[in-house]
């Protein structure tokens, strides 16, 4: 009826097919292309890690050793940061106002992310963040994140415990547990036992609004994993005479290294000097850190699993065991000494003693032309040196000695005892025979051994030719030991040598070279050592154990550069028994001679903060 | 004989479309609800919140649609011309004394409530057109005509313009539809159709080499077209005038358009890439329909949607919601009530016996499809981003009494068709 009445078609045409482009186009955006769901996630969604809390540390009598305290990380939002005080804000967190600008620039810069928050300084304690919390409205666009923070009740064992730090890019790359930012044991039981004590991280999927304000949890939290807290751990260290050790302990150098010989349970390791574990938490830690690596006495280095000291006389010991169990020598065997032993043109000397020696007082006296005998009859028992060598040196590492014992923890030096291709490098295969290496006879020359692998060989002369490998931690709460520590291991030396030198070593106390180490009617058994040192005054060696059967401690002493054993590292033995054998110290000029000793080398400038 | 009038109404009236009106108002609200839902107001009749007013404007609307339900029928060509120089007079004094709302001058504030003026003119002009349009001795072919039937849209789109509602004013195209379906040569249309191809391939592709393609084709011409002065005139001539177009588009790109504007034709042809800035309303509301899948996320579970990265979601991106809670399958549902509206309308137009009515519901169905086609468009980058709301579906009170107004006028017509001679 109208001329144009057609042209609704081409109408109708034109607003169908738009609608069908529409629709394809939002067929292909909906349900093909899934970059879009990716990105709405993206925006929507955030990772949320939950850190759950870090184990706690106790010691044998169950006092806290560590725990964690609330920290704050101060977090920023680059974009929502207007213009502030910076003087008041940068003194607060001590800070510069460079610093201040500095930082807040680099991550303005970051374009994408500035509405994400940023740690600004991480690890603030809690002092620190009181008066920041109140001030915080004044400053748009900081806020504070709870986070925890390792702290050390009693300040003690800083070696055996160790550090938490942040990972670094090494470990990332290699353990894909770790993310940045993430915290780690860097060193000591912090470190071996990191998987115990961290836990297991938690994943908590949040949404966020485009502010990138939390808006709850997604989907009613189906996908979130919760955090498993962190495993307590239970140390055999006696926080007691780990306290009196390293007190006894400074301003010396040197070692005490104590072990209950019936479990391998250590119950003090004290590395002196030492520093406040406290120290090397939290914001002041890298300052700290770099303060310690720079000091001359290198208080960061565990002594007691570390360093290498000659074990001087008290190696006679081992050698007594192994004469014995290779025949060479018996409980009535003389040798004579006439100020030294005599070959050749080769003097090693001994102070003046009666003579002939039998061999329990060439221990309670510490002949040592009576062990430069020994040591050479043993090797000549065999035609050829290198394989007489062989045979004492494999005794020797039968007894913890120039190898990692092992302890659990990451940092253990092996010691070092000289191997037939050490010797053949040096004099020519076939040029050396026992006099050349006599030295090994009385614990000097080549020998390298830890206080740690001294404290063990006591041990195992305390348990009569066995041990278990020392460890700090003696229970994982909902975990296992590692079995290593908890199967007996047995030197080659058979049982029945071991009771002759522990009657002598019974006797250096009561009328021999340790006399000084008496406590009433304690049946102490030690052996002094004198190690000579290249690089200044000999350092004074202790070991031992008490009381003589069923003993409860054996312990090993090294102090650094301050003469003979008997001087320092015995009475500091003596004393670190009666403490934790009878709970109370009962000789004050003893313990106050000790303390007021000051065996430090001239010229540090080691201050011990406590 | 009011009586009779009125009952009359209600017995014609096309419940057909009314029905479909009510699903779209209602799924509006209900989307309304979804964009701005937060936990602190869930109340979906909390006036507080946009989704409670929505409702106030949406009674309303009830209300109005009601009272031009019951006006007689002569009422509306009767009075077209008046109510079309009232709105005119309205849009100047309005470009005098508007409030200023995000920089643009096209509102009315009265009490606590404002209303926009643009949006209400677009049934008075196209009462106007019709009226027009449908006089007896209207011959569309004269340029007199033309000239005046183009002016009658172009005058309010104008003040519209500087009014800064660009948008708003784009929507007035759509009356060349109901010219075309008048008898305006199909001509305009693909000439319209050709100008818009220029203009973006001329803010693609350099001048000099978009000159000799076009020389190229025009040599092609030549090659097919009888060899008559006459259509060797019209290809040189329309080669001229592309030539001069393309040189003039690149002009009014550069010193015409306000910056913003040039930065969204630029982002939505692909010459700038800019997620954060004129491309960030297009990227999250990409993300947010892209996201939705097959069969959507579920009503209030849409995650861009309950955490408002999609600016403006509750007026003019109203669609994300959709495309997000309800999937392709939501999305195609509303796209298909919209089709099925327009097609209903045209189907109504048809039957008319007065050309004022016919004419009439081809404007309401151009001025719809041209807000469904931008307004859905630019949410699924294929419209820039003007900003104008989606009928029935977006936020405020202003567009959903225009598109009332609107719907229910033709309504009216229709149920009085059988009381009109020819």
């Amino acid at each position: 009826m109208n001329l144009f009445s057609d042209r609704k078609y081409v109408i109708s045409a034109i607003f169908i097919s738009l609608i069908l482009i529409y629709l394809i186009r939002l067929f292909y955006i909906q349900v093909i292309d899934k970059k879009f769901k990716l990105a709405a996630n993206d925006n929507a969604l955030r990772h949320k890690i939950e850190y759950p809390e870090r184990g706690i540390i106790y010691d044998r009598q169950g006092k806290i050793m560590v725990y964690n305290e609330p920290a704050y990380d101060l977090m920023v939002i680059p974009k929502r940061v207007k213009t502030i005080d910076t003087s008041d804000f940068c003194q607060m967190l001590e800070i510069t106002k460079e610093e201040f600008i500095e930082k807040i620039t680099k991550l303005k810069k970051q374009k994408f992310s500035s509405f994400k928050p940023e740690i600004f300084i991480n690890d603030i304690s809690l002092e620190t963040s009181l008066p920041l919390q109140e001030k915080l409205i004044k400053f748009p666009g900081f806020f504070l994140q709870a986070r925890t923070l390792r702290k050390y009740p009693l300040k003690i064992a800083s070696h055996a415990l160790g550090y938490v730090g942040e990972v670094d890019d090494k470990i990332i790359a290699q353990n894909p547990y770790y993310r940045s930012g993430d915290n780690m044991g860097l060193s000591g039981i912090e470190k071996s036992y990191e998987e115990s004590l961290r836990g297991q991280r938690g994943v908590k999927i949040v949404m966020v609004d485009v502010y990138n304000r939390e808006r709850g949890s997604f989907d009613g939290g189906k996908y979130d994993t919760a955090s498993v807290l962190g495993k307590s751990l239970y140390s055999s260290i006696d926080a007691g005479l780990q306290e009196y050790g390293e007190k006894l302990m400074q301003n010396k150098v040197g070692a005490i290294v104590a072990i209950e010989p019936a479990s391998g349970e250590v119950l003090c390791m004290v590395s002196s000097p030492t520093y406040d574990p406290n120290l090397l938490v939290g914001r002041a830690k890298s300052k700290q850190y770099r303060r310690m690596l720079l000091d001359t006495l290198k208080p960061l280095f565990n002594r007691a699993t570390m360093a290498k000291y000659p074990p001087g006389s008290t190696f006679k010991l081992v050698n007594a065991l192994i004469g014995q169990h290779e025949g060479v020598i018996n409980e009535n065997t003389l040798f004579s000494c006439s100020r030294g032993f005599h070959f050749g043109g080769l003097t090693v000397g001994c102070h003046p003693h009666a003579s002939p020696v039998n061999l329990r007082y060439s221990i309670t006296t510490s002949c040592n032309s009576y062990y430069c005998n020994t040591f050479r009859n043993t090797l000549l028992k065999y035609k050829k040196t290198s394989e007489g060598f062989t045979v004492w040196r494999n005794h020797v590492l039968s007894f913890g000695l120039g190898k990692k014992i092992p302890i659990d923890l990451p940092q253990e030096s092996s010691g070092n005892v000289p191997t037939v291709k050490y010797y053949d490098r040096y004099h020519g295969a076939g040029r050396w025979n026992a006099i050349s290496i006599i030295s090994l006879a009385i614990g000097q020359g080549e020998m390298g051994v830890t206080p740690l692998q001294m404290a063990n060989f006591c041990t195992i002369i305390a348990n009569r030719g066995w041990y278990y490998p020392p460890h700090l931690i003696k229970r994982i709460d909902g975990g296992h030991l590692d079995t290593t520590y908890l199967k007996r291991r047995f030197t080659t030396v058979d049982r029945k040598y071991f009771e002759v030198v522990v009657e002598s070593m019974r006797n250096v106390v009561t009328n021999g070279t340790g006399r000084i180490a008496q406590l009433d009617s304690l049946s102490i058994c030690a052996k002094t050592g004198t190690a000579e040192n290249p690089h200044g005054k000999d350092h004074s060696i202790f070991i031992a154990f008490a009381p003589m059967n069923n003993p409860k401690i054996a312990i090993a002493v090294y102090v650094e550069n301050a003469g003979f054993g008997a001087t320092w590292a015995a009475p500091i033995a003596s004393l670190m028994i009666e403490k934790y054998l009878r709970k109370e110290v009962k000789r004050p000029e003893m313990e106050k001679r000790i303390l007021d000793a000051n065996l430090l080398p001239k010229k540090s400038d080691w201050v011990t903060k406590k | 004989m009011a009586n009779r009038n009125s009952e009359a109404v209600f017995q014609n009236i096309d419940w057909f479309m009314v029905v479909i009106y009510l699903l779209l108002v209602t799924m509006g609200w209900l989307n309304i609800y979804a964009a701005v839902y937060n936990d602190d107001h869930t109340s979906i009749f909390d006036t507080s919140q946009s989704y409670g007013m929505q409702l106030v404007w949406i009674l309303s609307s009830f209300f109005l649609a009601f009272v031009i339900l019951v006006i007689d029928g002569e009422f509306f060509p009767t009075f077209a011309y008046i109510l079309y120089g009232i709105f005119v007079l309205l849009l100047i004094v309005v470009l005098f004394a508007g409030v200023d709302v995000r920089g643009s001058k096209s509102w009315i504030e009265v009490g606590t409530f404002r209303i926009q003026p643009a949006e209400l003119a677009k049934f008075a002009t196209n009462l106007a057109l019709a009226k027009y349009l449908s006089n007896v001795n209207i011959k569309i072919e004269k340029t007199g005509t033309k000239l005046i039937a183009a002016s009658i849209f172009m005058i309010p789109a104008a003040i519209i313009i500087m009014q800064s509602e660009t948008g708003a004013a784009l929507v007035y195209a759509g009356f060349i539809l109901v010219l075309y379906r008048e008898g305006l040569s199909g001509i305009f249309l693909i000439l319209g159709a050709a100008g818009v191809v220029l203009f973006i391939t001329t803010l693609l592709v350099d001048k000099a080499i978009l000159s000799i393609i076009l020389g190229a084709i025009a040599v092609f011409a030549f090659l097919f077209i009888r060899i008559r002065i006459r259509n060797i005139l019209a290809v040189a001539g329309i080669l001229l005038l592309s030539l001069v177009a393309v040189n003039g588009v690149d002009y009014a790109f550069n010193n015409v358009l306000e910056s913003h504007q040039r930065k969204r034709i630029n982002v939505l042809i692909g010459k700038e890439i800019d997620p954060k800035g004129a491309g960030y309303n297009v990227n999250q509301s990409m993300i947010a329909i892209g996201s939705g899948g097959l069969a959507g996320k579920g009503y209030l579970n849409g995650t861009q949607t309950k955490n408002n990265f999609v600016p403006e979601q509750s007026t003019d991106f109203i669609f994300c919601t959709v495309g997000e809670e309800w999937g392709f399958i939501g999305s195609t549902v509303v796209l298909g009530l919209f089709l099925l509206l327009i097609l209903r309308i045209i189907f109504m137009a048809e039957r008319q016996r007065s050309a004022f009515s016919r004419i009439y519901g081809y404007g309401l169905a151009s001025i719809l499809f041209v807000h469904l086609a931008i307004n859905v468009g630019m949410t699924i980058g294929l419209a820039p981003v003007v900003g104008i709301p989606l009928p029935f579906f977006s936020y405020g009170g202003s567009s959903l009494w225009s598109f009332t107004i609107l719907t229910f006028i033709f309504i009216r017509l229709d149920a009085y068709r059988f009381q009109i001679l020819r």
